[in-house]
């Protein structure tokens, strides 16, 4: 059921006329799970079977479980942080399933969904929560940077990295995941700026999840902010970032301009972060839980399984299969993380340069002597 | 005299800054509502108001750069940069501009602002949570740099550091937010330029600043077991040195060991050591040595405790300064 979704080669991106966007979220799901019409998108997931829908579903469902175990994780010590992805699975999902795997993904700490998409193992996932690695995979085994902490700077990275595809004369797409308090940093605009000269195949993908920490999105800008990137010429989407099928039917918008010539896209995916920031985090301070609760009811998944069920689709054995993925999940990533050793101390000299360097040996060196010294027990 | 954390000891200096000076502001991310991811400035924005207390965009050069405005208009902005490692998007703001005005303008302008930069390890954080970037902003030209050691300092410091006119780096060693001590709100400090000694002792000068110390007293206390009689200096301010205090302490014992957590390559414990050897070269008994952070990237959580010195490696340091067995004992580099 994971297996990838038929690519959408369409050639009739303009049909999706960006000048006159207005501010309403595409959205082809209520939060009723009931289908809605839309001229201009319904024919981007026309071709998803049965199995694809499931699929997604599933995909949900699993990234919402391990999440849930990580944070568990957190609380009983066995990871020092975690950034729940809770509530935007719809995003993650939707996005990342719309991609070739030779498309090359640069995110933030709280892509879990995409990670999983993507193919970074569960393992992987956990060691910098561990405070095992500074990251946890290689990046080209899975055509995914490992996440940016420094808030935006990957956005470049993307667009670099689009511009080298289009050096090579190839059609993969950069995708840059950052969050709505990542608009305000230079880097972003810069990433922008750059997209639009170079008309380089990278799309902004922007989880507005409505935090920066405390800071609701209000501080970060007084538009949506999806009306930014027209200004730096960059075509702009406003999605419903919990509906999974509007935010693939944008994504393949997104992806077929690029694939094409057309350049950069900027989507806006309107959502919630229904956790804290991370678990360091206590939101009771400054966040007002009634606006929590009325996007619970805008819940992604609850409105893919309503729709699902709509059609049909979650007989028993569909639930049950489900059900074994995401426990054989939170088992595997407990596990995982569990069994995750303690990095050797003299590791901490890795990797610093790619080639010798005199003065980091000698003390590496000095150090090596250091260990052993007090491992001997004289001091 | 109350006691305090050293968290809220800066608190209670912005508190009164506030108070004192209507033109001072503070600016940050997430200081506001949230009070600080560390809770310095928790309360802040309900006793004074959002525009005094600024929740900003998420733009560390936007909050550098904003308040150098504010400066031009006659603000005294006190800008929080949330950890460390979130410094350096404003860093062309802080060194191109802000350590410049004042000799660019020929003294016209002054940029009184005050940076906050919780720094430091040993927390179990994730990467860029745990830095000690000092050195670059020490060596540039127009900035002071201080940080405290323990709630008295923090407080008056952080006052001194706002009435300053000058553009002033004030590092907070976010490990020792939560350690707890006497503060007299109404203290006459010593001036922010000044080192202090902060244990006497005849056998060796320790010199330590911010989060290392509490350890370098540890360190002292341990040293008596062997009968080695330990001086250590709290440096306070990182730019200007004091080294009138640290020239004094090292003619008197002879010996020195200077401590940080920044990577030894190219940071403070070098320059200490040229100007130690330059003005004590006839008082030396043995070279100057460093006990400081690795010439790495700050490590996953799990190996900080191999980065971050410890009192076992000051130890270490001041066996090889006093001649005794040590762990370069008979070890050659080549
Ligand atoms: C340059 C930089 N400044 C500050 C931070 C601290 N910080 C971490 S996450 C965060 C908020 C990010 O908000 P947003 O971009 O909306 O992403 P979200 O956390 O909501 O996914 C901040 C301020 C950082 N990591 N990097
Ligand atoms: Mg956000």
């Amino acid at each position: 059921m994971r297996t990838g979704l038929s690519e959408k080669t369409q050639s009739t991106v303009s049909a999706v006329d960006v000048s006159s966007r207005t501010d309403e979220p595409v959205q082809l799901l209520t939060p009723e799970g009931v289908r809605t019409e839309s001229v201009e998108y319904d024919s981007w997931v026309e071709d998803l079977s049965d199995d694809d829908l499931l699929g997604l579903y599933q995909d949900m469902v699993v990234v919402r479980r391990f999440d849930n175990e990580a944070t568990a994780l957190q609380r009983q010590g066995q990871l020092g942080l975690w950034p729940p992805s809770l509530g935007q699975e719809a995003a993650q999902i939707g996005s990342a399933r719309a991609l070739r795997k030779e498309d090359f993904v640069f995110t933030s700490y709280r892509e879990h969904g995409v990670a999983y998409v993507r193919g970074v193992r569960l393992e992987d996932m956990t060691r910098v929560w561990r405070g095992t690695a500074n990251s946890g995979w290689d990046p080209f085994t899975v055509n995914m940077a490992t996440p940016a902490v420094i808030i935006g700077a990957q956005t470049l990275h993307a667009t670099g990295y689009a511009m080298g595809v289009q050096r090579d004369g190839a059609d993969s797409v950069a995708v840059a995941y950052f969050g709505d308090g990542a608009t305000s940093q230079g880097d972003v605009n810069e990433a922008m700026i750059f997209a639009a000269s170079f008309k380089a195949p990278v799309i902004f993908f922007c989880q507005n999840n409505q935090w920066a920490i405390s800071e609701p999105v209000g501080v970060q800008t007084v538009r949506p902010i999806a009306d930014r990137a027209p200004g730096f010429g960059i075509p702009s989407i406003r999605v419903d970032g919990n509906d999974v099928l509007a935010v693939m039917a944008a994504m393949r918008v997104a992806l077929e301009r690029a694939r094409t010539g057309g350049g950069a896209t900027f989507i806006e995916a309107v959502t919630y972060r229904m956790g804290p920031h991370t678990t360091s985090d206590d939101p009771s301070r400054y966040e007002d839980l009634t606006e929590r609760e009325e996007w619970a009811a805008k819940d992604p998944i609850q409105r893919l399984e309503r729709y699902l069920d709509q059609l049909g689709l979650l007989t028993d054995e569909a639930r049950a299969s489900v059900k074994a993925a995401e426990d054989d999940a939170a088992k595997r990533f407990r596990a995982a993380c569990i069994a995750l050793e303690d990095p050797e101390p003299m590791t901490i000299f890795d990797n610093v340069y790619a080639e010798p360097h005199s003065g980091l040996e000698r003390q590496k060196r000095e150090y090596a002597a250091y260990l052993s010294y007090v491992e001997g027990g004289t001091r | 005299m109350t006691q305090m954390t050293l968290s809220k000891a800066i608190g209670a200096g912005l508190r009164r800054a506030l108070q004192d000076d209507d033109h001072v502001l503070l600016m940050g991310e997430d200081i506001g509502e949230l009070g600080g991811v560390f809770r310095v400035t928790d309360g802040l924005k309900h006793e004074f108001g959002p525009e005094r207390v600024i929740d900003t965009p998420l733009a560390e050069s936007g909050i550098v750069g904003t308040a150098i405005g504010l400066a031009f208009r006659g603000y005294r902005a006190v800008c929080e940069i949330q950890f460390d490692g979130f410094i350096y998007p404003a860093f062309d703001q802080i060194v191109a501009q802000v350590a410049k005005l004042h000799a660019r303008t020929r003294g016209a302008v002054t940029v009184p602002l005050t940076l906050r930069v919780p720094y430091g390890g040993a927390i179990g954080s994730v990467e860029h949570h745990s830095e000690s970037p000092e050195a670059y902003f020490a060596h540039t030209a127009g900035l002071r740099v201080v940080t405290p050691s323990t709630p008295q300092d923090a407080y008056s410091m952080i006052r001194m550091a706002i009435a300053s006119n000058d553009p002033v780096i004030y590092f907070e060693p976010k490990r020792r937010y939560w350690s707890k001590g006497e503060v007299d709100l109404e203290a006459v400090p010593l001036p922010l330029d000044k080192a202090r000694i902060v244990r006497e002792g005849t056998d060796v000068t320790l010199i330590a600043y911010g989060p290392l110390v509490a350890t370098a007293l540890d360190a002292a206390e341990a040293a008596t077991d062997e009968g080695i009689s330990i001086e250590v200096i709290d440096l306070r301010s990182l730019s200007p040195i004091d080294f009138d205090t640290i020239e004094d302490s090292v003619n008197k014992t002879g010996r020195v060991v200077i401590v940080h957590e920044a990577a030894q390559f190219g940071g403070l414990g070098g320059e200490i050591a040229a100007v130690v050897t330059d003005r004590c070269f006839y008082s030396l008994e043995a070279p100057p040595q460093r006990v400081t952070g690795l010439n790495v990237p700050y490590p996953p959580a799990k190996l900080e405790d191999h980065f971050v010195p410890d009192l076992d490696r000051m130890l270490d340091a001041v066996d090889r300064v006093m001649g005794r067995e040590n762990s370069l004992t008979g070890w050659s580099a080549r």
